[in-house]
């Protein structure tokens, strides 16, 4: 799931050169608007199409309104700017929804767990985050390498300068790839709803690791930010249930309980740096 | 020149201005205002002059604050040796960072900075003994000048005078050859190795120095607060240093001072602040929107929007 | 010229300020440090929320003193907390503080608060170095010890007989106190003590580990946002038909349950109050908190409440005159006897913490058929702080 978000991450930020901190926000506020549309519609799967329409939307305003005038300042200035808006975003949802997490659950039938092949129980719900993120996946690949707009993103990214030089709307454009971000977003913020909680602030929580994820893959590149979400995932989750035990083997038991959760905590900024020490330039990197 | 004295003079006579009407609270405020304007400078050597966006300058401040924290609690008070160890651990953290993370640049050399300061906040969290998430109280301040740090005149003096010979050694560090190199590094590296310069090793040293300042800062918090804790090295505290930077003006000299100056005290005026009305829990949002608009309408910062309309 | 503009300019402010500065005897002015705004700020606003219902009770006046609340906003950043603490103490000079939520900021802001000899009620648990060796007159909690609500929920987990209990836990110093006062309260095999990292999100290995480790219970510490993604995650995981969990009270109420919802159903926590305790007091305060802000209270908004009650009895006691610091201490440690709270009956400890009777709860439908966390049963009376044998003060 973290995939989705760093797709939409690594789309706005490989493609139109421009660092978002505000990408967070726009999970959020995707989230929100889910666990609102879901408890006023009663229903997870009218919710859901809405949430990322209107995600989408705030997305495109957003861009237009805003973010169009930073795309010639440099990295820092982005920034800032985008840090003033994680603040402004994040008192808006303050006002309009308080306080308080929201409530927003899986939909019926997929509370439950699910017998795997195998006889491991898993959680239904889980699986269907798989499914998804899997589709999002392939749809997004089709749509980068197999269509015409594919094909003008990929000449964005590669060479704003003569894109626009062979007459490519590259404005337009910017928007709808800013808006398909912020509706990836709304999608990621939405499913993951159900399993996290949706509150003021659930958009920095992850957009630390989404970064990861990008920069590990190499930025720009849909195939890193699905690459780097796997490898963030598996070795977060491998080290929080592996190092412990290791470290038991090894050291006191004291020590080990110490150790062990300190480790796996920096365990995904390790691999990172590990990552950048050998290919500085990411795994794979979409300009040459 | 002229300017400046009369700045230098203001923020001399500040305290006592403050202590005869009654009004100490600020004093103390102040003082943090020009720690923070430390920290701030020091980011800016890296960022502005040195063109290296650097995402994890609190992991520096923090370290530096650290060392006097732990040793303080261990016993050892005399700011003669904390203090110097701060720098040396953060200037050593400087160096082991920037070493790996100069190999890489733009917006990885960003990722990478960033996430070795989290790597350094999470060992900080998970350090028990020295109080983990919930910080560290220091059971004194540093000693060892005579006079006590919990005097507020004295620590807002003696960083003042800290901070004034940071800036003086600053600015004469940015105009040696050592500071036109670095900018040249920053206009265009390929030039720079190609006339011969050890771009790296440059690059690398710029870094040290600033994470040095940067540890003397947080060496300085650390007795200003009396307390430590891991939210000195968040990446939040690293994007703060960094707005600070922004909004004073990146790559001028007074850029960090007064970015700090200008952040903090918005932060002062709006928190709480009864002109906000039923906002007032919302004031964040009122530094958001100034945020954004300096970035709209100054884009080189403040002192640069100064300079500016004085052409 | 620009130095006599300065001087000018200065002498201006300290006339206006000269005026500010005279503090009227017959009034009483708190200062109130608390996390309101930003992510954290939801339990913040919560214990105000209380604590401003029992002022309005009480008709502005605490004690019988127009009472003045200034509110401080520490976000969450414990240096800022310092800072403010300060700004309450040096400049508004306040006469009391209370207000803090988190142990960091408490940590950061209690040297000032010590040094500025201003009484403190807390409104919320604290940190044992301020109530175990640390111990200070100027320190008196209107909330819980530290490890009061673990140890509650260890003696039931012993009462209920559960064998082979796992514990789970965040990566900091709360984390392990909370294991370390489960186990004084439990005394038996425990399965296993995972510590988790702190603001976690996922937790499918944790769960994995837990479904093969078959444990008689469960015990987790996971406050705010890791509570609601646990909870959702354990609940989804199908673990919760299998595995009792139990939670400490301050885990899974009322915040936590409009997150969650339905899922929660059936879990068990321990608490030194719950929201049908059968006293006047308590319908009392339930009923004027739903009329006042349109929802169940939770536990915090309890001790907001609390908090309030107790200046007010403080105060009233020495009649106002807090100067008299050594007739004020024992007037607020002497305090719950003269007024009635919704929790029960409460005694001081010498280190200032209250020994008070804990509950265990589940969380069930009421007849309305909200989400409410239900009473079951007492699980201890007269429970203290077990660091106070640390504290010298007498």
């Amino acid at each position: 799931m973290l995939f989705l978000l760093a797709a939409g991450l690594t789309l706005v930020f490989g493609i139109m050169d421009m660092i978002n901190l505000a990408h967070g926000s726009l999970y959020m506020i995707g989230a929100y608007l889910m666990a609102s549309l879901a408890q006023a519609t009663g229903s997870f799967w009218t919710a859901l199409p809405l949430a990322l329409g209107a995600t989408g939307v705030i997305g495109a305003a957003l861009e237009v309104a805003l973010l169009r005038k930073l795309y010639e300042r440099d990295h820092l200035i982005q920034v800032l700017a985008t840090f003033a808006l994680i603040l402004i975003t994040n008192e808006v949802v303050r006002i309009i929804w308080g306080n308080q997490s929201l409530m927003l659950n899986a939909p019926a039938g997929l509370t439950g767990p699910v017998q795997l092949p195998g006889g491991m129980q898993y959680a239904s719900y889980r699986l269907a985050i798989i499914i998804v993120g899997a589709a999002v996946a392939l749809l997004l690949y089709l749509l980068v390498t197999k269509t015409r707009i594919g094909m003008l993103v990929r000449a964005g990214a590669s060479n704003r300068e003569m894109a626009i030089a062979m007459g490519v709307n590259i404005r337009r454009l910017f928007t709808a790839v800013f808006a398909l971000g912020a509706a990836l977003c709304a999608l990621a913020g939405a499913m993951l709803g159900p399993i996290l909680a949706v509150q003021v602030g659930m958009g920095e929580n992850i957009l630390i690791l989404a970064f990861v994820v990008i920069v590990i893959g190499g930025i720009g590149s849909i195939r890193g930010a699905l690459v780097g979400a796997l490898l963030v995932g598996a070795v977060d989750t491998m080290g929080r249930a592996l190092l412990p035990i290791a470290f038991a083997k090894i050291f006191s038991p004291q020590v080990a309980s110490n150790l062990g959760p300190s480790l796996s905590s920096i365990l995904i900024y390790v691999l990172m740096a590990a990552v950048l020490f050998f290919r500085p330039q990411g795994l794979f990197p979409a300009r040459g | 020149m002229k300017k400046l004295v009369a700045v230098a003079v203001l923020v001399c006579l500040f305290p006592l201005a403050m202590q005869a009407i009654d009004q100490g609270f600020y004093i103390s405020f102040a003082t943090r205002i020009l720690i923070y304007a430390m920290a701030a400078a020091s980011l800016n050597l890296v960022l502005g002059y040195g063109g290296m966006v650097s995402f994890g300058h609190a992991a520096f401040f923090g370290a530096g604050a650290y060392i006097v924290g732990i040793l303080t609690f261990e016993g050892v008070t005399s700011l003669w040796i904390t203090w110097p160890l701060a720098v040396a651990a953060a200037a050593l953290a400087a160096l082991v960072i920037g070493a790996i993370s100069l190999r890489t640049r733009g917006v990885y050399f960003i990722m990478i900075t960033l996430a070795f300061a989290q790597m350094m906040y999470y060992v900080f969290v998970s350090l028990k003994a020295y109080g983990g998430d919930d910080g560290l109280s220091l059971p004194s301040r540093s000693t060892g000048l005579g006079v006590s740090l919990g005097n507020d005149f004295v620590r807002y003096y003696l960083v003042l005078t800290l901070l004034g010979l940071v800036l003086f050694l600053l600015h004469r560090l940015l105009n040696s050859r050592f500071g036109r190199v670095i900018e040249a590094i920053r206009e265009n590296e390929t030039r720079a190795t190609a006339i011969g310069y050890p771009v790296y090793r440059y690059k690398l040293l710029c870094f040290v120095i600033s994470g040095a300042i940067a540890g003397l800062a947080g060496a300085l918090i650390a007795n200003q607060t009396s307390y430590v804790g891991p939210a000195l090295l968040h990446w939040v505290q690293s994007g703060t240093l960094m707005v600070m930077v922004i909004l004073g003006g990146v790559g001028r000299f007074w850029g960090g001072p007064v970015g700090a100056a200008v952040l903090l005290a918005l932060e002062e005026l709006f928190s709480g602040s009864p002109l906000l009305g039923p906002f007032a829990l919302h004031w964040q949002l009122p530094v958001g929107a100034i945020l954004l608009a300096v970035v709209l309408f100054a884009p080189q910062g403040i002192t640069g929007a100064f300079a500016k309309k004085r052409q | 010229m620009m130095i006599r503009a300065a001087i000018r300019t200065a002498a201006i402010i300290a006339a206006t300020a000269a005026s500010f500065g005279a503090q009227a005897a017959n009034e009483l002015k708190i200062g109130y440090l608390s996390t309101l705004s930003g992510p954290a700020g939801a339990i913040g606003v919560e214990i105000r929320d209380g604590f401003n219902l029992a002022l309005k009770m009480a008709g502005g006046k605490l004690g019988g003193l127009p009472t003045e609340v200034v509110f401080a906003d520490d976000t969450l950043n414990p240096e800022t907390g310092k800072q403010l603490a300060e700004r309450l103490i040096k400049r508004d000079r306040v006469n009391l503080m209370t207000g803090v939520v988190f142990s960091n900021v408490m940590l950061a802001a209690w040297p000032t608060i010590q040094e500025g000899k201003v009484f403190y009620i807390a409104p919320n648990s604290t940190p044992t170095n301020i109530t175990g060796k640390g111990c200070n007159p100027h320190f008196v909690s209107a909330a819980w010890p530290n490890e009061g609500h673990h140890e509650a929920a260890g003696l039931y987990a012993k009462s209920k007989g559960f064998q082979n209990v796992y514990l789970i836990a965040p990566n900091y110093p709360a984390g392990k106190d909370a294991t370390t006062g489960f186990k004084r309260g439990y005394g038996g095999t425990i399965a296993a003590e995972v510590y988790t990292k702190l603001n976690q999100l996922d937790y499918s290995a944790e769960l994995a580990q837990i479904r093969a480790a078959k444990p008689a219970a469960l015990y987790a510490f996971l406050p705010g946002g890791m509570g609601i993604n646990f909870i959702k995650q354990f609940v989804a995981a199908g673990l919760s038909a299998e595995i009792p969990l139990v939670v400490p009270g301050f885990a899974d109420d009322q915040d936590i349950i409009r997150a969650v919802g339905e899922p929660m159903l059936g879990i068990f926590d321990t608490s030194h109050w719950a929201y049908d305790l059968d006293n006047d007091a308590n319908r009392k305060f339930v009923a004027e908190f739903e009329k006042e802000y349109k929802r169940v209270p939770s536990l915090f908004a309890e001790q907001g409440y609390t908090t309030a009650l107790f200046i007010d009895a403080a105060v009233r006691a020495v009649k106002g005159k807090i100067e008299d610091e050594e007739a004020f201490h024992k007037a607020l440690m002497s305090a719950p006897t003269r007024f009635k709270s919704p929790r029960g009956e409460i005694k001081m400890a010498h280190n200032g913490t209250p020994v008070q009777d804990y509950y265990v709860r589940v969380v069930a439908k009421d007849k309305q058929g909200r989400i409410v966390n239900k009473k079951v049963g007492t699980v201890v009376t007269g429970l203290g702080d077990y660091w106070a044998k640390d504290c010298n003060m007498k």
